[in-house]
């Protein structure tokens, strides 16, 4: 059954992006994702951006991303969720890794693991300035922020894995939890394992019934469904 | 200890929960996933004779006593299906569970034609979906609503099945499904798979419109339990061939009604969405358990028993 949401607010992120914040909570983990239908458009997943109360946060890429970033305050979304496994947290030091898009659940799990005393530090990659999103508010929740862009425009010129790689060494987190394009996410991994590092990835997948029904999620190894064993892998 | 082995067609399942076909049955991997959470068969998700991508989303939604879906049979088609179908069962071998694959098309000579492609495939049966309620814009009245033409697709798969036998999967929205059991058993189907979901639709009353893309789909779930046990108690009374009983089993006491409805076999798909790919060995536990409880040894004890 769908989840019925007024738009409480409209927050423009850059100019394909937006955060919508809705009229009530949603009781979700980071990671965990929801199935947003548009009446007459479709219905597409997207990770959950806050619990309470409940936002997302919607790039314009084809029809229904759109049409539900076209939505003015006010406006309803149908939703189902929240669906799927998210991030655990543990230990004390928590390092982000967000590669574009990728940092729209990272924000929410920034705010749950600061409310349970852990030390956040995020590595943040993007092509440009322009896409650098939310670090604003990463920021101004009190994590420490590194930046690269492919074009150098903010933070150091190239890739966050660069960044990571330093960091991982200097400031040995207890756990990295990573979202972004599946590159990132095995370089990430990759790096991880050499340093011996805890982490968690959240990976992206065609989802259709969203709950380990049609198959159509099947990615990563053969057998594994990003809907109900993911989408956060912990390992 | 009740024995939960289940002869089917001369084979020997480990149980008589069977994966039903649409559900998790599209890659090799997923049906060996099912296989080793505890199923006895699997099914893999129904082929045709080309490849479709179905409708887009929603395709499903649990609307309160079940699920209502219309997918839109996507397949890669049977050439591309062949060869998963001959991986998937070369996994299932070791563990002794058997493939039924799936198959529609749109004509009798299309269903030949995809069986004769997957039986290269060697499955241990091949079930014939005439019933699928969600591509009516292009595949007409499902073949499952009159017995002339059931009986004509039936003939065909029989004849390019290359001995495998096959089994017919039946619609629950016929007048008479005993009729249509009798037409395909005279055109030679070795089993009867009932039933196929029930067509119905789900509005969204604040959208003001279905909830489907599809607008229509299939129900399945809790509410189809009792016509799914009706069909099969009708055909389990007034016909012979054996019948793998599907429709709103979500736990082991819902298999052992089936199995007294006269099921010889329990087909399982919608638990899986309540309970997790996990859902078919959790069910054969449970099934075991009431046996166990009730003081049932086999499952000759319980076939057709609330028919009696």
């Amino acid at each position: 059954m769908h989840r019925i949401y007024a738009l409480r607010e409209v927050r423009e992120e850059n100019a394909r992006t937006r955060t919508l914040v809705c009229d009530g909570p949603l009781e979700a983990r980071p990671g965990q994702f929801v199935m947003v239908w548009l009446p007459g458009v479709g219905e597409k997943p997207f990770s959950v951006a806050g619990d309470d109360p409940m936002a997302l946060m919607v790039v314009g890429v084809g029809p229904v991303t759109h049409a539900i970033n076209a939505l003015k305050v006010g406006d309803r979304l149908w939703v189902r969720g929240p669906l799927g496994q998210g991030y655990e947290l543990e230990g004390e030091r928590l390092m982000l890794v967000a590669g574009g898009y990728g940092v729209a659940p990272l924000r929410f799990l920034a705010e749950q693991a600061l409310r349970r005393g852990m030390c956040v530090e995020a590595c943040v990659g993007a092509r440009s300035a322009a896409d650098l999103l939310l670090c604003s508010d990463l920021a101004a929740l009190g994590v420490r922020l590194c930046l690269a862009t492919e074009d150098g425009s903010a933070g150091e010129r190239g890739l966050v894995t660069a960044l990571l790689t330093r960091r991982l060494a200097a400031w040995k987190p207890d756990l990295v939890c990573a979202c972004g394009p599946v590159p990132m996410l095995e370089a990430v991994e990759r790096l991880c394992a050499q340093q011996g590092v805890a982490c968690q990835l959240s990976w992206e997948a065609e989802m259709r019934c969203g709950q380990g029904v049609c198959g159509s999620c099947e990615c990563r190894r053969p057998g594994w469904l990003a809907c109900v064993d993911g989408p956060v892998t912990v390992g | 200890m009740p024995d939960l082995t289940c002869s089917l067609l001369g084979l020997t399942l480990h149980n008589p929960i069977v994966l039903a076909s649409g559900i998790l049955g599209t890659s090799a991997a997923l049906l060996e996933r099912v296989a080793q959470a505890g199923a006895g068969a699997v099914t893999a998700k129904s082929c045709g004779p080309a490849p479709r991508t179905g409708h887009p989303n929603p395709i499903t939604i649990e609307w309160g006593h079940g699920l209502i879906n219309a997918v839109g049979l996507t397949n890669p088609g049977a050439p591309v299906e062949a060869p998963l179908l001959a991986e998937a069962r070369a996994l299932l071998q070791p563990l002794g569970v058997p493939l039924i694959a799936s198959i529609f098309g749109g004509t009798p000579r299309e269903y030949g034609e995809v069986a004769r492609t997957i039986a290269t495939a060697r499955p241990a049966l091949i079930e014939v979906n005439i019933s699928c309620p969600n591509v009516a814009d292009e595949f007409g009245t499902p073949f499952a609503a009159d017995a002339v033409a059931a009986a004509e697709v039936t003939a065909a798969v029989v004849a390019n099945a290359g001995g495998i036998p096959v089994s017919v999967k039946l619609a629950p929205n016929v007048p008479d499904i005993v009729r249509i059991a009798r037409a395909v058993g005279a055109a030679s189907a070795s089993a009867l798979t009932a039933i196929n979901t029930m067509p119905g639709m789900v509005i969204d009353p604040y959208a003001g419109r279905p909830v489907l893309s599809n607008r229509s789909g299939g129900l399945s779930g809790p509410a189809i339990k009792p016509i799914a046990l009706r069909c099969v108690a009708q055909l389990a009374a007034e016909q012979d061939l054996p019948v793998i009983g599907t429709g709103g089993v979500l736990t082991g006491i819902d298999a052992a009604e089936m199995l007294m409805a006269g099921a010889t076999a329990v087909g399982v798909g919608t638990a899986v969405w309540y309970r997790g790919p996990e859902a078919l060995g959790q069910i054969v536990a449970e099934l075991d358990e009431f046996m166990a409880a009730e003081g049932y040894t086999s499952l000759a004890e319980l076939r057709g028993l609330a028919l009696r």
